[in-house]
């Protein structure tokens, strides 16, 4: 007994160890360099016309990508779960493609194919005054790239879980693609799809290297440089007030988390609620080995059986089931 | 409403799930589809919903050509086996989603409603989530989700195949009674040959693809058109190479009956009915006799009787 206690204490010991060494510690020091050189060095860090630019950049950024995750996510799981067509899994696997590359890599790629000088459409673009490196839409499109597979792959397993059959069954109803849509299988991966623009949000607001590329980290009059890259600028050139910014895109980023975080747990709450009703009513059958689905049923049930009345009394109705 | 489903063909891959179908069923009645898994009868429902697409043939729905039709605008009524509930909806909105898709008043689709709750007993599960009932529970819900929509026909898809042996049985009886109500053309499909039997007016069973035969339960049973539906429908023994009920193969101890010489192998009681294994000449048929009958022929394992097809 005993034994077992400390080996449990031990267990729980290096887990929080763990934990601490590799998270909480570095968050306390950000924490702690934030706060040590005082309020007036902190609004300065934070107010300056460079960091508002980056701040401004970084939420244009962050939208924008999420915005289109949380479609295109939705759209490919649907794609990949709902229909069999030939390269599919080729589709799946190509999908979680971003995690694995580097962000340095899809930078380089995307500037070696929209890169003003020698990129594959870079000049036909350029000609057309359209441009995408060193200024927003690359930055979008490599913030989206790298984030990408986050929305999709928390919704394809519900997707998957789930099945077609209570979209089957709305159409049978009557309900359009759209209805069917907004109606059944959108709250169905509601929760999930939430998570998954958390997580696609968390990951938009920090990347570092593939906008680092793609940018070019211009500041200035064209500033392109997002919070993350000013951060790394300001550390760089051990200028004042890196842990500041950084301080506040984890806050930022936890407070997301949690509100999320709260959200589901009252979700959750909420759906499990009602199931104490359910034990109530079959408190007095307890003691019946049978199986409690089993019985409540045969309570219905021998009450459809004993009650012809009820059945009678919508007699008059039937007329309108025809 | 009437259903007429002409040459119907449809193949997955290479697998031939229906072969040029025909099939008629009239207005009102409780038609079972009944054939073994992978005969092609779920198959057939679900082009009749509209689920599936023939890929030849037609299928007519009260005189109009509905194969081109998409099942959201058939007015069909449709259970699957697995129910599938509306999970974040409660049994209220489960039941009143096909009206609020169809935009009818709000106080139309309360009584409308509450008046199906009453029919299926679910009244007092209303505020419910489909995961705080039981599996008959969930399937009277569909049921009753399916009804509200006043569809021109309704469709099973195995309705109690999830479900115990128990609750499968109450809703059978109940769903033969609902239909005595509510006498809307109702195809269900099933692999079991006794809830076919006990619930539908008309029976047809279908096997690779192909409907085998149609008929009264009655008429199925008695006059079976093929070895296959014979020995679906009910246990078959073989007597001169013949296949018989065995509740059909009369045994005689009287030696001026006419029949086959036999000899009796082995006796064995399951409740009231006795089985009787024989041996007739190589042939093993065995016979379905009451205990009384066992006891009045004085039955023994060794004894040498004559035996009889009665039909």
């Amino acid at each position: 007994m005993d034994s077992r206690r400390s080996t449990q204490l031990i267990r729980r010991t290096i887990a929080l160890l763990y934990v601490g060494v590799l998270v909480l510690v570095p968050l306390v020091v950000v924490t702690w360099k934030t706060v040590s050189p005082g309020p007036s060095a902190f609004w300065k860090a934070i107010s300056s016309d460079q960091a508002v630019t980056a701040f401004r950049l970084t939420a244009e950024i962050a939208l924008a990508s999420v915005a289109l995750n949380a479609v295109f996510g939705v759209g490919l799981g649907l794609l990949i779960t709902r229909y069999r067509f030939p390269g599919r899994r080729l589709l799946s696997a190509l999908a979680d493609l971003p995690l694995s590359v580097s962000p340095i890599v899809v930078g380089l790629a995307l500037v070696l194919v929209y890169g003003p000088v020698d990129g594959w459409f870079g000049s036909t673009l350029d000609s057309a005054g359209i441009k995408i490196i060193f200024s927003l839409p690359g930055m979008i499109l490599a913030t989206t790239f790298v984030s990408f597979p986050l929305v999709l792959r928390e919704v394809v397993p519900v997707l998957a879980e789930e099945g077609i059959e209570q979209e089957q069954a709305a159409r049978v109803l009557g309900a359009s693609a759209w209805q069917r849509f907004l109606r059944i299988t959108l709250p169905i991966i509601r929760p999930a799809l939430l998570y998954g623009i958390v997580l696609s949000l968390a990951r938009s607001i920090g990347e570092y290297g593939a906008v680092l590329v793609v940018s070019g980290n211009v500041s200035g009059a064209d500033q392109t440089q997002t919070v993350p890259l000013l951060v790394g600028e300001r550390v760089q050139q051990l200028e004042p007030g890196a842990f500041q910014l950084a301080f506040l895109l984890i806050v930022v980023t936890v407070l997301v988390i949690v509100l999320v975080f709260l959200r589901r747990r009252e979700n959750e709450s909420k759906h499990s609620e009602p199931p104490a009703v359910v034990l109530d009513d079959l408190a007095l059958s307890a003691a019946d080995p049978a199986p409690t689905a089993l019985a409540l049923d045969r309570a219905a049930s021998n009450d459809a059986a004993s009650n012809d009345v009820a059945l009678d009394s919508v007699a008059p109705n039937k007329g309108g089931l025809r | 409403m009437s259903i007429e489903v002409s040459s119907v063909g449809k193949r997955f891959g290479s697998f031939v799930a229906l072969e040029d179908v025909d099939l008629t069923v009239a207005d009102g009645r409780l038609t079972a589809l009944l054939g073994p898994s992978g005969g092609g009868k779920s198959t057939l429902l679900r082009i009749i919903g509209g689920l599936e697409q023939p890929d030849s043939g037609t299928v007519r729905i009260n005189g109009k050509d509905a194969t081109r039709v998409p099942p959201q605008r058939r007015n069909v009524g449709f259970v699957f086996q697995h129910y599938a509930a509306f999970k974040h909806l409660s049994v209220y909105r489960n039941v009143a989603f096909g009206l609020e898709i169809r935009k009818r008043p709000k106080a139309e689709i309360r009584a409308r409603v509450n008046e199906l709750l009453a029919l299926v007993h679910l009244e007092q599960f209303a505020d419910r989530l489909p995961e705080q009932l039981s599996g008959g529970q969930r399937q009277r819900m569909a049921l009753a989700r399916a009804l509200a929509v006043e569809p021109s026909v309704l469709l099973l898809d195995e309705p109690f195949g999830a479900l115990d042996a128990q609750v499968r049985k109450e809703l059978r009886d109940w769903l033969r009674r609902l239909h005595d109500e509510v006498h809307v053309t109702t195809i269900f499909v099933t692999h079991d040959q006794e809830e076919a039997l006990e619930v539908a007016d008309e029976l047809v069973v279908i096997n690779h693809g192909r409907i085998e035969q149609v008929g009264t339960p009655a008429d199925v049973y008695d006059k079976p058109a093929n070895d296959f539906v014979m020995s679906f429908l009910g246990p078959v023994t073989k007597l001169g190479g013949r296949l018989v009920r065995p509740h059909d193969l009369e045994i005689h101890t009287d030696g001026t009956a006419e029949g086959t010489p036999a000899e009796v192998t082995g006796l064995q009681r399951i409740g009231f009915e006795v089985r009787v294994t024989l041996d007739a000449n190589g042939e093993q048929p065995w016979s379905q006799v009451t205990r009384a009958q066992a006891e009045a022929l004085r039955l023994a394992v060794g004894q040498r009787v004559w035996i009889r097809a009665a039909v």
